[in-house]
């Protein structure tokens, strides 16, 4: 896609992957409303007031420098921010209209839809087989459960290669199969959203390559976001994209803010914060 | 957002999930009944040596020797000696003994070897104090008689993997780069490890020594074979076989004068308040050691 | 830990050195060294020289002597079984007890507490360990056996008394099996508990958040991740309490009544190997008897080495396991 303004020079031309047209706003089915969300660590804060809507079955990508709040903003959306002593959220989520931090609300049920994929892939110590079975085994899911391994070893891009040896230990397995193996573990208890944390920045090029072609499929059945810092990445999986960047204040104090969201093609081509387009064009960041 | 997703992906509790839950503080709950019991424990012991022990402390019960046969009252001044005797010798002796081999085992031994003398080392830490009682008993009392200064040598038999391990946990977060900075300036290896290493390890080897000196100050056993046939005498020399507080208890336990029992329960309250304080300095010690070596 | 090389690793032209250094440097490696393996050499020493007080009993008695059961010093005949049987049944029995309680305590302190309260309370756990073992049985003879024989026995005569472990009736004073067995769980739990703590400290928190992040409880996390990953320190924790629990000499000749035989209600009395080590010694009437004690005492040696080794060799496989020999 050429560039259509004279100010928008890239350093380096991006493609943006083709892809089927985006939805029509009106088609949109909002899963996560996010309204004026702040984060704080103790007194700091790491992220203040982002606003946007996350879209079913589309892939969202957070980019931006690093400290910009991008991690901590995902993890709100599945409250492992919980576990942080001393973390707080203020402002909004509303999962599906439901208020994700609302009273009586339990963050085990909320992870029950809302799986997470961590940058450096964290499998058990245990057998490939019983990685991806042992969360349905505990939430009760019990027949069928060679079945459901499968299905999710499949969606995952893995069953070709683990089949004929599910009993070993998930440990002897490389990289970029540890991390798809992951994948498959989240995907097996068939949550709503998947979060993507640096999914492949711990992996090779091959490895990354694969599981970027993965997202490609998922998103069929699942809504994806996924914080990178790899623009071409996010330019060639996400149809939405979200600019994180620093605020610096006179004080010397710095948060991170969302600086502007919108369809991938638009943030990489026409973005409309000048910030955005020294970022995508390689000027900082 | 549809309803039917609101519903399909709700966030209310369901029945399995409040069932899982329940287990859930079921298994917090024994987590910390247990932890309360064990402190319980600990409050019922400290409260009781405390309860029985304060009534017989006076200034008498410190300076006053044992009373001789029939009579009344006295102290155990002579035991307070000699404890104080046997514990310093039996420090003197392994203090650089065992700075000199967590040296070798850290800093020079290959790795094979510091393994291998590792296992030894922690074996030697596990054998029952009443073994190397009798060791000690067999190669240098028989035939030569008791002496405190052979009790402080079974002592430092017990303290010499605790001050080993101490001081080679420390030598260990001692930065390489404070060893190449040394080396590389031509500075032989001798002056290095004693010059720099050492001293940057000094903390962490005066915690080793204090954990040290309170588990040797409160064993028995070895003392029942190599210092027991003693004086009732104050006496500050090691050649001689010297009365010690532990020993002390040991033995008013046996005795069916409830007077010397009052004096047990205030001897252990001597004892053990010695002994926990110095275990809680040595743990802020070793907190204040490894905070200072992490920066 | 770093292992720099003993030799200097770039050639060094030794005439170049000074002498002090050379000196210094073969001193400092010599001293050192000697005083290493000395520490191996005092363990080899200290096996011998048991072996060497005990041999007039193991000539006399020879191997029988470990299943014979008498114990009668005007007859001069010696047998260890009664003692074995205490130990290893009091010692047992004591794990038994202390593990599932240790192991709570340290998921308490490792996962569940608030940080400042897991300082204070694992301090305070800490300490218990620091007690010295005659103050405890000192605690055990005058307050935990009175308390047992006035307000527990008669319980547990009621409600238990029909197992093999309470049965016989209510014994007439508070020193036996059961006061033992609970000082040595007592003595035990400190170590148990520290070294587990310690180990689900370990766990890498990744692999704690990977499991939370599936929607499962802290409970189902730490019973699917945490005690599989620490498996086997687990394992070599307890049996260094129970290396532990086998040597304690003191605390146990203090409350365990001391008698002979072999029984399995901890209503009765019996004695162990240190116990009677520690009883004995002093009062030790003919060299037999000494020498026999020191057979004793060679058993116990051998009971206590193969249990250290044995947890020293599980906490050496289990690290090399859990980092991939890195």
């Amino acid at each position: 896609m050429a560039p259509t303004t004279d100010t928008i020079v890239p350093v380096a031309p991006i493609e943006v992957a083709q892809r089927e047209q985006s939805r029509p706003a009106a088609q949109r089915e909002v899963v996560f409303d996010v309204r004026d969300l702040s984060v704080f660590y103790g007194k700091s804060p790491a992220v203040k007031g982002v606003n946007l809507e996350i879209y079913r079955t589309m892939v969202t990508a957070l980019i931006g420098p690093s400290g910009c709040g991008k991690s901590t903003f995902i993890r709100c959306l599945n409250r492992m921010n919980d576990l942080i002593a001393g973390a707080r959220v203020d402002g909004k989520v509303l999962y599906h209209g439901q208020d994700l931090y609302g009273q009586g609300v339990d963050p085990v049920s909320v992870r029950r839809w809302i799986g997470m994929v961590f940058q450096k892939p964290n499998p058990f110590p245990k057998s490939i087989y019983d990685n991806v079975a042992w969360g349905p085994r505990v939430l009760g899911m019990r027949k069928g459960l060679d079945d459901r391994v499968q299905r999710a070893l499949e969606q995952a891009a893995l069953w070709d290669e683990v089949k004929n040896r599910l009993k070993r230990s998930a440990l002897a397995l490389s990289g970029g199969q540890q991390q798809r193996l992951c994948i498959a573990r989240a995907l097996a208890v068939e949550p709503d959203v998947v979060l993507l944390d640096e999914p492949a920045s711990a992996l090779d090029p091959i490895a990354t390559s694969a599981i970027e072609d993965l997202i490609h499929d998922l998103k069929r059945d699942y809504t994806i976001v996924i914080v990178t810092h790899n623009m071409q990445q996010a330019a060639r999986v996400a149809d939405m994209t979200a600019f994180f960047s620093l605020d610096v204040h006179e004080d010397g104090s710095r948060n991170g803010i969302l600086v502007e969201y919108d369809e991938t093609q638009k943030i990489f081509t026409q973005p409309t914060d000048s910030r955005t387009e020294g970022y995508v064009t390689g000027r900082f960041g | 957002m549809s309803r039917a997703a609101r519903e399909r992906y709700s966030l209310r509790p369901t029945a399995q999930l409040r069932r899982r839950k329940l287990v859930n503080h079921l298994m917090e709950a024994i987590g910390t009944i247990a932890a309360l019991a064990a402190v319980a424990v600990l409050g019922l012991v400290v409260w009781a040596v405390a309860k029985r022990g304060a009534g017989a402390l006076n200034r008498d019960f410190f300076t006053e020797l044992p009373p001789t046969f029939g009579e009344t009252g006295g102290g155990i001044a002579n035991s307070i000696a000699g404890s104080i005797v046997i514990v310093l010798v039996a420090t003197a002796m392994a203090l650089p003994i065992g700075v000199l081999v967590a040296i070798y085992l850290n800093e020079l031994a290959a790795p094979r070897i510091r393994r291998s003398i590792g296992l030894v080392l922690d074996v030697l830490n596990g054998l029952p104090s009443i073994v190397i009682g009798i060791f000690v008993f067999g190669l240098l009392v028989i035939g030569h008689g008791q002496a405190a200064w052979k009790a402080s040598f079974a002592l430092a038999i017990i303290m010499l993997p605790l001050v080993a391990r101490a001081t080679q946990e420390v030598l260990a977060l001692v930065p390489d780069a404070l060893r190449e900075g040394s080396l590389a300036l031509g500075v032989s290896r001798w002056r290095t490890t004693l010059g720099v290493v050492v001293p940057t390890a000094l903390g962490g080897i005066f915690t080793g020594a204090t954990l040290a000196v309170a588990r040797a100050a409160g064993e028995t056993a070895p003392l029942l074979f190599v210092s027991s046939v003693t004086t009732s005498q104050v006496s500050w020399d090691p050649k001689q076989a010297l009365q010690s507080i532990p020993l002390t208890i040991f033995e008013f336990l046996e005795s069916p004068n409830p007077e010397d029992h009052e004096k047990a329960w205030a001897a252990a309250l001597v004892l053990m308040t010695f002994v926990l304080v110095l275990s809680l300095l040595s743990k802020a010690f070793l907190a204040r050691s490894r905070r200072k070596l992490a920066r | 830990m770093t292992a720099p090389a003993a030799t200097p690793s770039r050639p060094l032209r030794l005439s170049t050195r000074s002498f002090g250094d050379r000196l210094g440097d073969l001193s400092l490696y010599g001293l050192t060294a000697g005083t290493a393996f000395g520490a191996v050499a005092l363990v080899v020493l200290l096996v011998y020289e048991l072996f060497d007080q005990a041999w007039p009993a193991i000539e006399k008695f020879g191997l029988g002597f470990v299943t014979s059961h008498a114990w009668d010093p005007v007859k001069t005949k010696f047998g260890a079984l009664d003692f074995i049987w205490g130990t290893a049944y009091t010692s047992l029995l004591a794990v038994v007890l202390a593990a599932p309680l240790s192991i709570a305590i340290a998921l308490f302190l490792s996962e569940l507490a608030p940080r400042l309260v897991r300082d204070v309370i694992g301090a305070l756990v800490e300490m218990l360990a620091a007690i010295p073992s005659v103050v405890i049985g000192l605690w055990g003879v005058f307050v935990l056996g009175p308390f047992l024989h006035d307000h527990l026995d008669s319980f547990l005569d009621r409600t238990l008394g029909w197992t093999p472990f309470f049965s016989g009736g209510v014994p007439a004073t508070g020193n036996g099996l059961l006061t033992a067995v609970i000082v040595l769980t007592i003595m035990i739990i400190p170590i148990t508990a520290s070294i587990s703590r310690e180990l689900f400290l370990a766990v890498p928190d990744e692999l704690e958040e990977g499991a939370l992040a599936l929607g499962l409880t802290r409970w189902e996390m730490i019973r699917g991740v945490v005690l599989p990953y620490t498996r086997g320190g687990l394992v070599a924790a307890v049996i260094l309490g129970l290396g532990r629990a086998v040597g304690e000499a003191i605390a146990v000749t203090q409350v365990i009544g001391g008698l002979l035989g072999i029984h399995v209600s901890l209503f009765q009395s019996g004695d162990t190997l240190a116990s009677r080590i520690a009883a004995q010694y002093q009062g030790a009437a003919t060299n037999i008897q000494v020498a026999a004690l020191v057979y004793l005492a060679l058993i116990l040696l051998l009971i206590s080495l193969v249990t250290n080794v044995a947890a020293q060799l599980i906490v050496r496989r289990f690290e090399f396991q859990r980092t991939g020999g890195a």
